[in-house]
């Protein structure tokens, strides 16, 4: 076992055994933030699908809120399972994802343009939502109807530790799914996209299939997200599922964690969330807007001073303390 | 002293170096030129003259200025005119746009109307086509509307890469008679091409560039008896 | 059935807006011809000339005019000053960090806006006179910006293809390297080029006082819109965005009054996904 795999497991191991860990009072607490991280990171694991390819989607939010909507209405006026709902979430999201990626692949929207019109597509169903109030909610979000006990088939539980594990689950799952289509053909081809397109269609790569492949993966991923978040916060609104905040946060949270690692969006997902949690303990209710105020700010600082994201400036600075020895030995 | 020196410069793009060790010099009035095959670097060369390129060592003297590292915008205002391979005319402007861009300068806006006449009478069908989009010219249009741009500058010296490029036999015949008549208002000329037969016709002086280095120099004269023309023409 | 007069007065509001909505398509426009990023935050600046015209008229009780050249004036400023600050350390960095820049600059704007003035809606107080023609009102709230956002239109035309600046703004988003063989220097077009943006967005923020209160997130009633008519219009082409404005913004106005505001949006918006199937360059060709 390499030192990678063993520090792995350790960690896994040590999730694990969280809620465990004698916290006295801070237990929910931690474990809120802990579920909160997992979902996130799960998230923004998928978007990062799309955008270690150069498809930087400024629209997640649009898959986030399907999927968490899909459900919620389903359960609310049908009583259909999330588990079923969560089926037809991700049917539905792969369906707009196929509608959007099929004409921007084949006629070559990439970069800004790209970046423009999934953002389009995010404000679009945050509009929808907000439009269809009578049997969504508007923008007042709705409550997910409450089962009255724990139950599975409902997807809801009192003890935040079942919401704990699960997320666990999830964010392992996320893990797999990456480092699968890490490993697979599939990879090479859409990094040699990224690099070039026309050469990589002069070789027989099918571009377009895979720009929505991939899209479809991402958006999928990104559905499932949405119901797990909504089946554990238990209330749905299209601001924070939707729309350009969301998106934002997303992509913010993943590019400075390191894109184009495993561990990357977890890493920037944390942070980012310890930030907010941190800014909104020291400011709390006294000076409303200036946790997020920092919170722009930072964003800012770091795009412009670690552009390659923390991961990529701690493994730049490690190369420099430890690369150099080693090169003058050999 | 030389008008322009380029002293051991060596440059290129990334990991990549395109020019090794040149040394050239083109005093007031001549007519040099560049020849070589096809990857010699020599558009290079002249992207490091006009400060497209900064170089990775070496000096660049320019009417007595060090101009080596300095920004495009800065050596353009020292004197340099670059008209760049593939002509690069502003395809939506008209030609009086582009003229008008030539002239941006506050010195050369001062005598704009001067400079706009000397430039219509050397290519009178620029003034024909004055009001019209500079992307619907023919290439040999485009390429005096190149010149005629780069003449607006009122420059010392003009760098012309690859002017025959892309037109037919008979276009280039014209073009360098007008290339000619050019270096006969007085100005200095540094010109690159493959076509070395026509451009020896040209100049006063040339050298031959390969895979980065100066490998010959001489009198055009002297030149066109020699080696050098088939070495030029086939190349490595 | 809808009274024509009610569609007849819609399609009438949906020109007047397009006037705006141009100067604001056009702004975001400019920028991106020429220096290649997209400022996510553009809205976001009109916001806070906004807030600026409202200081000036409101509180301190400057006359419009006045506040509205002190508007536009902060609106270059910003121009300026996010270029300087935020676009030239990342000119050469890769789309998403450039993309998410801009984008940080939203939530600092609308953060700080709401921590300086609280999230209540602000509006200049207005007593103008409103005319009627056929059974159609046409109140000078509306005239007024309209008109003067067609001045500036004509004005912006005459800059970019009459003066010398303003060719040579056009040249650099049709090739950057080629001007600067003319002498010019990259930086400088870039920040007369985004102090222009800047202007025109002060003085959209300006003319949307007549009717729109201001808030903090009055970016994202008209940002993502903004966005959708740039795209429409072909990103960087300004007569495809000049046209796709009005297009918007009769489907807006009209829609809004079928059936609901938001449904209005929701129309235009699905109406822009699909004309990213048919012509994803654009309305019109390629940019110019």
């Amino acid at each position: 076992m390499t030192p990678g795999r063993a520090a792995g497991l350790a960690l896994v191991v040590l999730l694990a055994a969280g809620p465990v860990i004698p916290l006295g009072g801070m237990r929910e607490y931690v474990l809120h933030v802990m579920v909160q991280i997992f979902v996130w990171s799960f998230i923004g694991g998928a978007w990062a699908l799309m955008g270690r390819f150069r498809l930087v989607s400024l629209g997640h939010g649009a898959f986030l809120g399907l999927g968490a909507y899909t459900a919620t209405l389903l359960w609310n006026h049908y009583g259909l399972t999330p588990w079923l709902g969560g089926v037809a979430a991700v049917a539905l999201t792969a369906a707009v994802a196929v509608i959007v990626a099929y004409p921007c692949s084949r006629l070559q929207v990439v970069g800004h343009y790209f970046a423009l019109v999934t953002l389009a597509v995010g404000e679009v169903v945050r509009l929808l939502i907000i439009a269809e109030r009578n049997w969504t909610g508007g923008s007042l979000g709705i409550s997910l109807r409450p089962a009255g006990r724990d139950s599975l088939l409902a997807v809801q539980f009192a003890d935040k530790r079942v919401f704990y594990y699960a997320g666990l689950v999830l964010w392992l799952l996320g893990l797999w799914v990456w480092l699968r289509v890490d490993r697979s053909m599939a990879r090479s081809a859409m990094e040699a996209i990224g690099e070039d397109e026309t050469a990589a269609a002069s070789v027989g790569i099918h571009v377009t299939r895979f720009k929505i492949w991939i899209t479809v993966l991402s958006a999928s991923l990104t559905a499932v997200g949405g119901v797990a978040y909504a089946q554990y916060i238990s209330y749905v609104n299209p601001d924070t599922l939707a729309g350009i905040g969301v998106s934002l946060r997303i992509v913010f949270a993943v590019v400075l964690g390191g894109m184009y690692s495993l561990l990357g969006p977890t890493v920037g997902t944390a942070l980012t969330i310890a930030l907010a949690e941190y800014l909104r303990v020291v400011f709390g209710l006294k000076f409303i807007g200036m946790a997020e105020t920092i919170y722009g700010l930072l964003l800012i600082l770091s795009i412009i001073f670690l552009p390659s994201g923390i991961y990529g400036s701690l493994r730049d600075l490690a190369a420099r303390l430890w690369g150099a020895p080693a090169r003058a030995e050999a | 002293m030389s008008l322009l020196e380029l002293g051991n410069v060596t440059a290129g793009y990334g990991q990549f170096t395109a020019l090794w060790d040149v040394t050239l010099r083109v005093d007031a009035g001549e007519a040099v030129a560049v020849v070589g095959p096809n990857g010699s670097g020599k558009t290079t060369l002249l992207r490091v003259i006009s400060g497209l390129i900064a170089p990775r060592a070496g000096q660049l003297v320019f009417d007595g200025a060090a101009l080596a590292g300095k920004p495009a915008h800065e050596i353009v205002a020292h004197g340099i005119a670059h008209v760049p391979e593939g002509r690069r005319i502003f395809p939506v402007l008209t030609v009086a746009d582009n003229l008008k861009m030539g002239a941006f300068l506050p010195a050369a806006r001062h005598r704009f109307a001067e400079s706009l006449a000397r430039v219509f009478a050397l290519f009178p069908v620029l003034a024909e086509r004055q009001k019209q989009r500079a992307g619907s010219l023919s290439g040999g249009e485009q390429q005096m509307l190149a010149i005629g741009r780069a003449l607006m500058s009122r420059p010392k010296l003009i760098l012309l890469d690859e002017p025959s490029m892309g037109l037919a036999p008979v276009l280039v015949l014209r073009l360098f008679d007008l290339i000619h008549r050019v270096r006969e208002e007085g100005y200095t000329i540094l010109v690159v091409e493959q076509n070395v037969r026509q451009v020896l016709k040209l100049v006063d002086r040339a050298y031959l560039l390969e895979v980065g280095r100066i490998k010959m120099e001489g009198r055009a004269a002297e030149l066109s008896e020699q080696d050098f023309v088939r070495k030029a023409y086939v190349g490595l | 059935m809808i009274d024509p007069i009610f569609l007849a007065e819609a399609a009438i509001n949906g020109i007047m807006l397009g006037g705006i909505l141009a100067l604001l398509a056009l702004g975001l426009n400019l920028i991106f011809g020429v220096i290649d990023i997209v400022w996510i935050a553009y809205v976001d600046l009109v916001m806070v000339c906004m807030y600026a015209l409202y200081f000036f008229v409101q509180v301190y009780g400057w006359p419009f005019w006045l506040g509205a050249l002190g508007a536009v004036a902060v609106g270059a400023a910003l121009g300026v000053g996010v270029h300087l600050l935020i676009i030239s350390p990342i000119l050469a960095s890769p789309p998403v960090n450039q993309l998410l820049a801009t984008g940080g600059l939203l939530f600092f704007l609308q953060s700080f806006a709401t921590f300086l003035w609280t999230t209540d809606h602000k509006s200049v107080r207005f007593s103008l006179p409103s005319w009627e023609l056929g059974g159609i009102f046409f109140p000078a709230t509306r005239l007024i910006p309209f008109a003067l956002s067609i001045v500036a239109l004509v004005g912006l035309y005459v800059f970019l293809t009459r003066t010398y600046m303003g060719t040579a703004i056009r040249a650099v988003s049709q090739d950057r390297e080629a001007m600067a063989l003319m002498g010019a220097s990259p930086r400088r077009i870039y920040l007369v080029t985004s102090a222009v943006g800047g202007l025109m967005a002060g003085l959209a923020g300006a003319l949307l006082t007549f009717q729109y209160s201001v808030h903090p997130f009055f970016g994202n009633q008209f940002g993502p819109l903004t966005f959708m008519i740039c795209v429409l219009g072909g990103l960087g082409n300004m007569v495809g965005a000049f046209v796709a404005s009005f297009i918007m913004s009769e489907i807006i106005s009209v829609a809004g009054v079928v059936w609901s505001t938001e449904m209005g949006y929701v129309i235009a918006f699905v109406v822009f996904i699909v004309m990213m199937f048919i012509r994803p360059g654009g309305i019109l060709a390629r940019r110019g």
